[in-house]
């Protein structure tokens, strides 16, 4: 249709992260800290797009032309660690479906049942009982995160619960791509094995820009893989509002 | 990998001019006449720059194009209106068919009214296929409500094809309903060679077996094409997958895919097309393609690709009006990498908990206890599944010593159960079978427990149970309880196991 127009420049790669880190567009949105867990001083809530989401009103004008705020994209918090291949029915039991991630109220209830499909051996629970939102805004996982189902309420049911970023070694392919298009979480991907180095309730910073993660609790460093062309389409809150930021396709309200 | 094999440019330029095309040749890294050097950095000049730009593009259908394709990459490049695609180009490409359900469609129409506007129109009324199946038979409100959501979006849009269902206590009052979508777009004549289809479910895979483009994405993407009837798609390198040896009478397709799956793991056809062929994928009926299919993103596959051929046409013929034109992999595609099996020597096999790749021979774990079987889903409730099953409790003469459910998956399924006599039997349908042996009297058409589902649901495992099932997957909690184990099997090795109360291999009985 005539809405899509293919002859942007900037092309973007929903399927892989590439090895193609573009620090200058990761700007703005990111950082501002919202009440969600006052307990945890250093999770901070790191998703203003978050709220953009359920607004009638399109904001086409978040554009790369307005002052980056902190143009450091950096996550902080506290992390919950899997393991290999956490398919989606752990990320979101199917008995949760019924709930339609588009409907605002929904979207929050999504949120207080993520990770709710882990097996009982995981000690912790990832959202508290009655809550809607995870203390732990990063977590750790091993092979193949995300596997199962298309469902796109698993990245969601992630987001909504407040996770920033999930850290896997690798993802299945939808997952991956759900991520990115929603824009709900960043999907990065570890150069090692950090399941096993991190322990839940470890206390991280992600440092998007130079790829880097650091345990403060272990006090030790890790490489990540650049997310690449990935980054500014999360960044900008998924691939609709990045495509209207894009000028691919027209602002909502045009 | 695909970018190791740059073609010789030399003589495709030579050929280009030859054509008439030097003017646009002379810096061989701008497009039209290089599109197979296969750099990262021209194929996204591709994408970006040259799409718009119609007229070139036939120059390289004329036949110049030397470089070979996979199937998936000739059905990618074809529906991107591009002469060439190689593995790791995005490409968009127009979408032929869209399916979603109960589950997935409610979000995505609201994704797609979102951002196209309260008024927008869907892109092609009669391209989108939705298909109520997940959680139909459940007092869930919220469940309920789903499909009412999917109905005046329907008529709201005019969609020619919505298999609906009103009244939830007697699925033989629906005419329009089906059942399970994979199965019921190939029984609808909505599969087709050549074509690009999408789903918002993984399994839509399934339809790879009719030599298609078949994949699922997720909410946004599909609120995209609903949009604009075009996606944004990575073209995957091909693994291949040569199968040859005449089928033992005790093997399924579903012993197959588990076979492969064992084989690369869950993970290992991550982002690749899986493509299969060989004699014994020729001998397999088109169901029996479509279990093959079914299960290719249990390996992470993107897709599942059987090339067409006199199976896939005559199942067609009363099924689609519509013209369709295959594609198959060229002589000179390349392939990531190629398994090759004999078939006559495999063993009945089944998938241990908790992973669809935890491989192991049926009678290795004759051993173990269960507590119940289930046939059905998109994987395991098709006719032939309950034949097979049927086939099983025959040759038995037995009855069943743990609780059978039995699902089919679409309505035409279950009249196949009450009505098709079974080979050998002197007349007697599947479901005289089924009663004779015990089972419990075949359910309504759904997903039904594969993935568990609301509470209510017919045979969700609600308590820590073993069940053997020819479902897809057996991660923790997939049929309803955390601590459940599932065994996947063959529609044989069910039966098997259902008659014994222990996994089973099927040749003790046939």
């Amino acid at each position: 249709m005539a809405a899509i127009s293919t002859a942007t420049p900037p092309t973007f790669n929903l399927s892989s992260p590439s090895r193609n880190p573009n620090p200058a567009s990761l700007s703005s949105l990111k950082l501002a800290s919202s009440n969600a867990n006052p307990s945890f001083p250093h999770s901070k809530s790191l998703k203003l797009h978050r709220n953009s989401r359920f607004a009638t009103a399109a904001a086409p004008s978040q554009s790369a032309s307005s002052p980056a705020a902190n143009p450091t994209n950096t996550f902080h918090g506290l992390c919950y660690v899997v393991g290999d291949n956490i398919d989606t029915d752990q990320i979101i039991p199917a008995e949760y479906l019924t709930l339609v991630p588009s409907n605002p109220d929904e979207y929050e209830k999504l949120g207080s049942y993520a990770l709710i499909g882990l097996p009982s051996s995981y000690g912790e629970r990832f959202v508290e009982l009655g809550d809607t939102k995870t203390k732990y805004t990063i977590v750790i996982g091993g092979d193949n995160f995300g596997c199962g189902s298309s469902r796109e309420h698993a990245p969601v049911a992630l987001g909504a619960a407040g996770v920033a970023a999930v850290v896997a070694e690798s993802y299945a392919r939808i997952f991956f791509r759900n991520s990115v298009a929603t824009g709900e979480i960043y999907p990065l991907e570890s150069e090692g094995r950090l399941c096993d180095e991190c322990t839940t309730g470890d206390v991280l910073t992600i440092e998007l820009g130079v790829s880097k993660l650091i345990n403060h609790t272990t006090g030790r460093e890790y490489k990540l893989k650049p997310i690449g062309d990935a980054g500014p389409v999360i960044e900008a809150g998924g691939i609709f509002a990045y495509a209207r930021k894009a000028g691919m396709i027209p602002s909502r309200d045009a | 990998m695909a970018s190791s094999a740059v073609a010789p440019t030399s003589s495709f330029l030579v050929d280009k001019k030859i054509l008439g095309f030097s003017a646009s040749c002379a810096q061989p890294s701008s497009f039209p006449c290089s599109p197979q050097l296969s750099t990262k950095r021209a194929s996204k000049k591709v994408v970006s720059v040259m799409t718009p730009q119609q007229s070139e593009r036939k120059s390289s259908a004329t036949g110049a194009v030397k470089t070979g394709m996979t199937m998936t990459e000739k059905i990618l490049a074809r529906a991107s209106e591009k002469s060439q695609l190689v593995p790791g180009e995005n490409a968009w490409v127009n979408v032929d068919i869209l399916m979603t359900h109960d589950v997935c469609g409610p979000g995505s129409i609201g994704i797609f009214k979102k951002e196209f506007g309260q008024n927008a129109k869907v892109w092609d009324r009669e391209k989108l296929v939705i298909i109520p199946d997940h959680y139909i038979f459940t007092t869930d409100e919220r469940a309920n409500r789903n499909v009412d959501i999917l109905r005046d979006f329907c008529n709201e849009q005019n969609i020619k094809y919505f298999y609906d269902i009103k009244d939830l206590g007697n699925f033989k009052a629906n005419p329009d309903y089906k059942g399970v979508c994979h199965v019921a777009l190939a029984q609808e004549g909505h599969c087709r060679p050549g074509e690009v289809l999408l789903g918002t479910d993984s399994h839509t895979c399934t339809a790879g077996a009719f030599g298609q483009f078949a994949t699922g994405i997720g909410n946004t993407d599909a609120g995209f094409v609903l949009g604009t009837g075009k996606l944004l798609l990575k073209v995957p390198p091909t693994l291949r997958f040569v199968m040859d040896g005449e089928m033992p009478d005790y093997l399924l397709a579903k012993d197959l895919i588990l076979q492969i799956i064992g084989e690369i793991s869950v993970a290992g056809a991550t982002y690749k097309a899986m493509e299969f062929v060989g004699s014994t994928v020729e001998s397999l009926t088109m169901e029996e393609r479509m279990t093959l299919c079914n299960m290719v993103v249990e390996a992470g596959g993107k897709n599942g690709v059987v090339p067409a051929d006199s199976t896939t046409y005559k199942y067609l013929e009363d099924k689609t009006s519509l013209p369709f034109e295959p594609v198959f992999s060229d002589g000179g595609a390349r392939f990531l990498k190629e398994y090759r099996f004999d078939i006559s020597k495999l063993e009945p096999l089944v998938a241990k908990p908790h992973s669809p790749d935890n491989r192991a021979l049926a009678r290795e774990c004759k051993d173990v206890k269960i507590d119940r079987v289930y046939i059905g889903s998109c994987t395991g409730g098709k006719t032939e599944d309950f034949m097979a099953a049927a086939k099983v409790f025959l040759a038995s003469g037995k009855k069943v010593k743990v609780p059978t459910f039995l699902v089919p998956a679409t309505q035409k399924v279950w009249m196949d159960v009450y009505s098709l006599p079974v080979p050998g039997s002197g007349g007697k349908t599947c479901s005289q079978i089924f009663e004779e042996a015990g089972c419990d009297t075949p359910a309504s058409p759904s997903c039904g427990a594969c993935l568990g589902g609301p509470r209510d649901t017919y045979a969700r495992m609600n308590e820590a149970q073993v069940c053997v099932s020819t479902t897809n997957r057996n991660f923790p909690g997939r049929m309803g309880h955390k601590e459940g184990q599932i065994y996947l099997a063959s529609p044989y090795t069910a039966a098997a196991s259902a008659l014994t109360g222990f996994v089973t291999d099927p040749r003790e009985f046939i």
